[in-house]
């Protein structure tokens, strides 16, 4: 008997989440609406009368609602990460996605039954780590990191207790999750302190004569030319100079896209494949559900039959950063 | 009358062999306390070996310094985490910079300092960190001085505090090389460019800003981190370490000069002046203040020190 496999989706609105349940999510995961999670935007996210509202529409149809406190409660600020967790927990989730050790903790002695996953902000990349969180707060699956090959999250998944999760499609976060500051150095805020990277009150786009440039506090992170298509400003995917050679220092505007490890995935051992995205629109959130649901339910029954349909990469490029994709640390030469 | 030890971080950069013994020679007749060992940022990197840092370790002890070895920040193949299992033969004092680290310590009931990387923000994950057998924190960089401040006194009691005081901050880790990325290489046949590049590779804007440096798998800001204004201020917040970030040239004096303050020989904005032919770029202090952590702020804080 296979394990099963679960789809886990984004939803920074009410609306998202039922599209995302209505398009074939096993999970959604959510944030409230402030810097308890890392997708701490203006107009985004959920207060406790959505939460339920979400919980409820996902529980009638016997879907799961996970609330991600993936942030790091800050020095004189524990009480308000601890009030989070309670209010999540009555109502009802079925699991916190939590990286912080203290706040694991808080959770694991008040609510001894709930479900606790370690956040990919945990920064947890080998079964050593897992070992830790387990013994610790009893949890019972983890988010890697985009930063491990195909074989290396095999080798973890083998060893560990701790059901794994990884990202399949999204934004491609090229730093360890968790252990990057590029933000706060230009911003003062950053994931770990503001639940935000890139945040939008540094962010300005200037027309300069036929350029377009884009900046965060006033540092230049990248200049396009007429007709190129300009992206949002983060710092890993500016065009920086380096030995008076222009080009993306550290990588280029792209998705991470997986597909084709999908039967891959499964056969490893792996529980679950996370869609990034609480911020994007939920006509954005349908498609990228709607593609992902059809290719498990393919690689779930026949996985030797199962190859990439050109509809569903055409499907995820449309929606895709750049419109480009790739398979990231998962395949080895990419780093 | 309240001071703080200072201490001198891992190596970040990659150096030939012979410097790199050249320069823990120089250390061992420095007035630094403390001294960090190791490789943490890349495991290709093998000019030095396992014994080669214990030999320098020993050298370092006999000239009383308390010796830490460091951990590697990111491991990601097994045997990256047969290195880490080997750093705890002997009993060795380990600076713990992966939770994978703190596992191997907790389980060896061993005493650890608790890395800047463990991401250690609030009182009860260091409350966890002091139960589970750490002994000193380094905060992560990005704390302002109300944080630290509240952070120091909470722990007070349990942990010594540990600040990143002077040179390049470590800011992100990545699967990727970006060194071996420059020149168009893969990490698996990076042929060590890093040595070539022995304080890294610096990033500039489009409109030629310097704003990073490339260090292999580790972007750092290009700005170096300069607190000695500010000790001071650290010393009143109630910070028991003062740490300083080795660059290939002008490591020892950079030591005297945060000596000379803390002896009170030296006014902190002197000190911080005199620095100004030794840092590898022009110095930042911005997370310090609250505020971005490329900025510098002027300090203005007089306190009972």
């Amino acid at each position: 008997m296979a394990l099963p496999f679960e789809l886990v989706c984004p939803a920074g609105s009410l609306s998202a989440l039922k599209v995302a349940v209505d398009n074939g999510a096993d999970c959604v995961y959510i944030g409230f609406r402030d810097d308890t999670n890392a997708r701490n935007f203006a107009g985004l996210n959920f207060d406790d009368v959505t939460l339920r509202q979400g919980i409820d529409y996902a529980h009638h149809r016997g879907k799961k609602v996970f609330v991600a406190l993936n942030t790091y409660p800050q020095a004189q600020g524990m009480k308000r990460w601890q009030s989070a967790v309670d209010r999540a927990v009555a109502a009802d989730v079925d699991a916190l996605i939590i990286a912080d050790i203290g706040l694991l903790d808080y959770a694991r002695q008040q609510y001894p039954e709930q479900r606790l996953h370690l956040s990919v902000q945990g920064s947890a990349t080998t079964h050593e780590a897992l070992a830790f969180y387990h013994r610790e707060f009893g949890i019972t699956r983890a988010v890697l990191p985009r930063v491990l090959s195909a074989a290396q999250i095999a080798a973890v998944t083998r060893q560990t207790p701790v059901e794994i999760e990884v990202f399949g499609f999204g934004s491609l976060c090229v730093m360890v999750e968790g252990r990057c500051l590029l933000s706060s150095y230009a911003t003062g805020d950053s994931p770990n302190n503001h639940g935000a990277c890139s945040p939008a009150h540094a962010v300005r786009w200037d027309q300069v004569g036929q350029n377009l440039e884009t900046r965060l506090n006033g540092v230049l992170i990248d200049r396009f030319a007429e007709g190129e298509s300009a992206c949002y400003p983060t710092i890993c995917k500016g065009r920086f100079n380096v030995n008076n050679e222009t080009y993306y220092a550290m990588e280029e505007p792209t998705s991470l896209n997986t597909l084709e490890l999908l039967p891959q995935l499964i056969a490893m051992g792996v529980r679950a494949i996370k869609i990034e995205g609480r911020q994007r629109s939920p006509a954005y959130i349908a498609a990228v559900t709607r593609t992902w649901r059809e290719a498990i339910d393919l690689a779930l029954r026949d996985s030797k039959q199962y190859i990439v349909r050109s509809s569903w990469t055409t499907e995820l490029d449309r929606l895709s950063e750049g419109s480009q994709h790739t398979l990231g640390a998962y395949h080895r030469p990419w780093k | 009358m309240t001071t703080a030890r200072l201490s001198l971080g891992p190596l970040l950069y990659y150096w030939p062999r012979q410097q790199t013994f050249d320069f823990y020679d120089e250390i061992a007749n420095s007035t630094v306390d403390v001294v960090y060992l190791g490789e943490t940022v890349c495991a290709r990197r093998h000019e030095l070996d396992a014994s080669d840092w214990l030999t320098i370790g020993q050298k370092l002890q006999a000239a009383g310094k308390e010796v830490v070895y460091s951990s590697q920040v990111l491991l990601e193949s097994e045997s990256d985490i047969r290195r880490l299992k080997s750093l705890f033969n002997n009993n060795k004092y380990i600076e713990a910079n992966d939770m994978s680290a703190v596992n191997l310590a907790t389980e060896a009931s061993l005493a650890f300092v608790a890395g800047m990387t463990l991401n250690l923000y609030n009182e009860s994950a260091l409350a966890l960190m002091a139960k589970k057998g750490a002994i000193r924190w380094v905060a992560p960089v990005e704390l302002n001085s109300a944080q630290l401040g509240y952070l120091v006194r909470a722990v007070a009691s349990t942990l010594e505090t540990e600040v990143f005081a002077f040179g390049r901050m470590p800011l992100a880790y990545s699967a990727r090389c970006f060194s071996a990325r420059h020149i168009n290489r893969q990490k698996d046949s990076c042929q060590f460019v890093c040595l070539d590049t022995p304080q890294g590779l610096d990033v500039y804007t489009q409109d030629n800003e310097p704003f990073l440096t490339l260090n292999g798998i580790q972007t750092q800001s290009v700005k170096s981190c300069d607190l000695l204004a500010d000790i001071p201020l650290l010393l009143d917040l109630g910070v028991n370490v003062l740490r300083i970030s080795p660059q290939a040239q002008h490591t020892p004096a950079i030591i005297e000069l945060f000596r000379a303050v803390l002896d009170n020989k030296i006014e902190p904005q002197e000190a911080f002046n005199r620095a100004n032919s030794l840092r590898l770029a022009a110095a930042c202090n911005g997370y310090l203040h609250d505020k971005a952590g490329l900025d510098l702020v002027a300090s203005r804080h007089v306190g009972s020190y």
